[in-house]
């Protein structure tokens, strides 16, 4: 790496999560739920040139790893993203997101009248459809804009 | 049947189906025989929200095999107010009782609640969601009416909202039917139910005028529009009386029409109507009790 590329200093231990579609880096701290007030250590690429993506997006944190959760929610909306686990400075597993079968927890369920948005003891849980992702309580579909859906 | 639970009527194969309105059908031929047949056996009501029929017909389907009830009665005088969770408030009932029966305002409660407990659970009707009961009562009559396979149906009314709408006409696709759903534009069925119907291969069909399709059917099921669907009671009038029928609407229609509506009307379905032939909609709330009958049977493990 040259220092031209060297945008930020390396992170030791961590996760990189690579190649994120373009202009969702910020959708992916939300999964992360993430946003700088616990103090981590976090950078972030937007739009960086990419041979595979033309434009993608990187998001690195420091001491953190990723729950299987976060991952199958990331995948939905960063289908190409890779997972780059950091040990001192060096990248020891790499592997790509998957597409789950469903997701539990990360997303609300947008009905309000769903069981899921009660102060019931579950979390909320999505089929993953072929074009978007559907409650199993109550059957609600989201279809565009998945990252809007995620718990604050 | 292999079910624990009966949360949803999606969850209903078609043997599933089959087995309860058969037993619903020796049931209704010989009610005696099955009289102590559960004798002992308790059945927890759990009524979140208020509804008449669905309790009444429950608590008759469990005494009529031998067993009895526990009602938890009214929500303003239990344990809810003070804030308990419905998953523990079912852990706690299903101690009470051999099989429960929920009705809850929130969608996906019976579902959740299965979760929670170990006797067989039955929905109720969760918000806008399922009423599996319904459904099945309502096939019963159909089958008994009509038969099941090369159908005809045409539902109407108010098709984005009414859950016993969603539910029907998801079991029929398991079936022979031809589905015909007449609703202004603003009440049609919305997009997951039509997903649903698509992805069982269902060919559905839209209109916005009964005349187009009155003649070719051979059940009609009418459902009910509520005023609240409208900002105001001009248009409500306007639209709802477009979806209303009358005997002479009826002229246009084969003899042997069935005309169903879950009920309670208001006056989508004209009193001159009631002395008719195609009148079927106070049998169809009857035959609740021997469907839940059956549905209980099954669940509380009547012999196979
Ligand atoms: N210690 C570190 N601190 C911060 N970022 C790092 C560190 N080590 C690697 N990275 C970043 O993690 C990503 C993956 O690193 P790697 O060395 O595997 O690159 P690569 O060969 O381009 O991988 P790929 O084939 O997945 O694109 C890159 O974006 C890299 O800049
Ligand atoms: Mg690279
Ligand atoms: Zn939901």
């Amino acid at each position: 790496m040259t220092d031209q590329q060297l945008r930020v200093s390396k992170i030791e231990n961590g996760t990189v999560i690579d190649h994120i579609t373009g202009g969702q880096a910020l959708n992916v701290l939300a999964i992360l739920d993430i946003d700088g007030s616990r103090g981590e250590t976090v950078s972030i690429g937007m739009n960086v040139p990419s041979d595979r993506l033309g434009r993608k997006d990187v998001v690195k944190v420091e001491d953190r790893e990723l729950s299987q959760s976060e991952l199958d929610v990331l995948s939905l909306i960063a289908p190409a993203a890779t997972i780059n686990i950091i040990r001192g400075y060096d990248v020891v597993e790499k592997h790509r997101v998957e597409r789950p079968d469903s997701v539990t927890g990360v997303l609300d369920c947008p009905n309000a009248h769903c069981i899921t948005n009660e102060n019931e003891p579950i979390h909320s849980q999505f089929d993953v459809l072929e074009d978007g992702i559907r409650c199993v309580y109550c059957d609600s579909i989201i279809r565009e804009q998945i990252a809007d859906h995620i718990k604050v | 049947m292999r079910h624990d639970h009966i949360t949803s009527a999606k969850q209903l194969s078609r043997e599933d189906i089959e087995a309860v309105l058969d037993r619903a059908s020796e049931i209704a031929a010989d009610p005696a025989a099955y009289a102590d047949r559960h004798e002992g056996a308790l059945l927890g009501l759990m009524f979140f929200e208020p509804s008449t029929r669905t309790k009444m017909s429950f608590s008759a389907a469990i005494k009529r095999l031998g067993g009895d009830i526990v009602d938890m009665g009214p929500v303003d005088s239990s344990s809810v107010q003070k804030g308990e969770s419905l998953a523990d408030t079912v852990r706690v009932v299903e101690g009470y009782a051999d099989a429960l029966v929920l009705r809850h305002p929130s969608e996906g409660s019976a579902q959740m609640a299965s979760e929670f407990v170990d006797v067989p659970l039955i929905n109720g009707g969760d918000g806008a969601g399922q009423h599996p009961t319904q459904t099945l009562l309502d096939l019963y009559t159909i089958r008994e009416n009509a038969g099941l396979d090369d159908l005809t149906i045409g539902i109407m009314g108010d098709l984005k909202y009414g859950r016993t709408v969603h539910s029907l006409a998801y079991a029929l696709t398991n079936f022979e039917t031809r589905q015909h759903f007449i609703s202004p534009e603003s009440l049609k069925l919305p997009r997951n139910v039509r997903y649903d119907l698509h992805e069982q291969g269902s060919s559905i069909k839209e209109h916005t005028e009964l005349a187009e399709i009155l003649p070719s059917l051979d059940v009609l099921y009418v459902t009910r529009i509520q005023k609240e669907r409208f900002p105001d009671e001009s248009e409500y009038r306007e639209v709802a009386g477009e979806y209303q029928i009358d005997a002479e609407t009826l002229e246009a229609a084969q003899d042997s029409l069935t005309v169903m509506h879950p009920l309670p009307r208001v006056d989508e379905i004209a009193h001159d109507i009631d002395e008719t032939e195609y009148a079927t909609y106070f049998e169809q709330a009857h035959n609740g009790v021997p469907v839940r009958m059956a549905l209980l049977d099954l669940l509380l493990g009547g012999e196979q």
